[in-house]
């Protein structure tokens, strides 16, 4: 075990032996319109799950949903059997690198900080617990000699990386991430899968958007095949079939007015 | 020497300049948040929104300084407010919504204040009357100060996370509405603030040149605040000085002090300034030199250790 899985360890060993989350007919919509429609799904802890669609498919609408972005219109989400509400910081959503201010005055090590400030809220102490939680994971993403940088002169997979590592130290428990390899090259694509499985292997859950048919089935051990509706879900040996990319794919986005 | 001692015998003076420091301060910790919100034309549109106010104020109350400080503030809160309601209820967005409230306000400012009849009372305020400062006036300043910079403090945490990442913040709780409309408030109080420092038309240089300037020097957030706040203090002194000794309007002065220090700092910043290729060169060339060492001790089997590649 290298050392940074070590560190990665440490921070699992914090996580409950057991939990999920749950999905149960959830509904969003757009002013009325649905995006997703009666969905039912429930992730375990430890895996890495690829959210595949179309655009329009509600993958962002799925994944801004259980960062609690969005409200839900039927049904509910529960995470180890408590609502959304007073878990958030268990929660990390990372957008879409479009949506992130890259010349921000913040470097590595502030951004990973500020993942302490989400879960210590607005006054409580930063104390020493919390600064060996933001230096362990720097460790764990491999940061360490770019901690002082500024987030703007990292490459695009280190970039991802940084906000991993906040992420870690907010004590995340379930990683969102919209399209994390877009805009990526090969080498750090695979880098960033690398990383990827080893959060879902020290028993986080990772959910990312994805939409490259051909490294899909290398990068995740599960997959949500989704179209407005939900198509399939289910370990990415049995689910990735041509059946189901072409049902998710071919057929036309189903939206409707929701009754 | 004598010259150089003698502004701070008068009383004016000296009063002024206490104000200068607070409101340079409390302004430019406050740039910082306008230069990363992105909310400089929102305030050029405010400062400009406070003139009706001011006349409002004078032609109900009098001229005295809390009727200037109510009017101003109720009637930029309109404009802003304003304009938010119109771009959530219709398609047409914020900034073009403010465009047109803002000039609205402002022409019924220029046509309310023709009844006013205190044109020259009315150019303090246009163009700045430091020297003139009341009590009044200083206890206004301390009381906004006071409001503005505590609050910015104690909340600093969720403002960096929303300033950051609207998004993320929501996510995780924080009350991003909230926060703006607070942010803007204290933006319309320090502009309040500086009224008398440097006038109606110039107020937004204080409110953002300070922040701008440490920005192309630092990556850290908390140095973005309180060197603002102490350019903005030490440049509104100077600029204050400056003006006593050379006897020119002292706001155009403070204002004109700032706007050269952003434009030094963008010159010479050996950072984030264009010529920082010229400061950068050799650090460059070592890195890749010690680099290339690196390479080649490995090749030939030694533990030589560069820095990490990439």
């Amino acid at each position: 075990m290298s050392q940074h899985e070590g560190y990665l360890r440490q921070f699992a060993l914090e996580i409950m032996d057991t939990y999920r989350l749950e999905i149960k007919d959830a509904t969003v919509a757009y002013n009325r319109v649905p995006a997703i429609h009666h969905l039912n799904l429930e992730i375990e802890g430890g895996h890495c799950v690829a959210l595949m669609g179309p655009n329009g498919a509600g993958k962002t609408t799925l994944l801004k949903t259980i960062a609690g972005l969005l409200r839900v219109e039927t049904g509910e989400i529960t995470f180890h059997g408590h609502g959304l509400k007073g878990v958030a910081h268990e929660i990390a959503y990372l957008p879409q690198r479009e949506q992130v201010d890259w010349d921000f005055p913040i470097t590595v090590r502030s951004l990973v900080e500020m993942g302490c400030y989400m879960r210590l809220g607005w006054w409580r102490r930063f104390g020493v617990e919390d600064e060996r939680a933001v230096e362990r994971a720097i460790a764990a993403m491999h940061l360490e000699s770019l901690a002082d940088r500024q987030i703007s002169a990292l490459s695009g997979g280190q970039q991802q990386r940084a906000f991993l590592a906040r992420s870690l130290a907010q004590k995340a428990r379930i990683f969102l991430l919209d399209e994390p390899f877009a805009g990526l090259d090969r080498p750090s694509q695979e880098s960033l899968a690398r990383t990827v499985r080893e959060l879902a292997g020290a028993g986080y859950i990772v959910i990312a958007s994805h939409h490259d048919l051909k490294n899909v089935a290398d990068f995740f051990d599960q997959m949500i095949f989704l179209n407005g509706e939900l198509i399939a879900f289910g370990d990415s040996a049995t689910v990735f079939t041509d059946e189901n990319i072409a049902r998710t794919f071919d057929t036309e986005v189903f939206s409707g007015k929701h009754a | 020497m004598n010259w150089l001692t003698e502004p701070f015998h008068h009383e004016f003076m000296q009063r002024a300049l206490l104000g200068c420091a607070l409101i340079g301060f409390t302004n430019g910790y406050l740039s910082a948040f306008i230069v990363l919100r992105r909310l400089a034309l929102m305030a050029d549109a405010l400062s400009h929104s406070l003139l009706p106010g001011l006349a409002v104020g004078i032609l109900l109350f009098g001229f005295t300084p809390v009727s200037v400080f109510a009017g101003g503030l109720v009637a930029a809160m309109l404009v802003a407010l304003g304009s938010e309601l119109i771009s959530r209820s219709s398609r047409i967005k914020e900034e073009t919504a403010l465009a047109v409230l803002y000039t609205l306000a402002f022409s019924a400012g220029i046509v309310l204040l023709s009844f006013a009849h205190v044109q020259v009372e009315l150019e303090h305020y246009l163009f700045g009357n430091i020297l003139g400062l009341s009590n009044s006036d200083l206890w206004i300043t301390y009381f906004i100060s006071l409001t503005i910079l505590p609050a910015l403090v104690a909340l600093q945490r969720p403002l960096l996370v929303m300033l950051f990442e609207p998004s993320v913040a929501r996510s995780q709780g924080v009350p991003v509405v909230a926060l703006n409309y607070l942010l803007v408030t204290f933006l319309v109080l320090a502009m309040i603030s500086s009224l008398q420092a440097v006038g109606v038309i110039l107020a937004l240089g204080l409110l953002v040149a300070p922040a701008a300037t440490v920005y192309l020097f630092s990556d850290s957030c908390p140095a973005l605040f309180w060197g603002g706040g102490v350019v903005g203090a030490v440049g509104s002194c100077m600029g204050l000085l400056i003006s006593y000794w050379l006897n020119i309007p002292a706001g155009a002065c403070i204002v004109l002090l700032l706007g050269l220090t952003f434009f030094a700092a963008y010159i010479c910043s050996p950072r984030y300034g264009v010529f920082r290729h010229l400061y950068n060169r050799r650090h460059l060339h070592e890195e890749s030199l010690s680099r290339w060492r690196g390479k080649a001790g490995r090749a030939a089997g030694a533990a030589a250790s560069g820095p990490e590649g990439k």
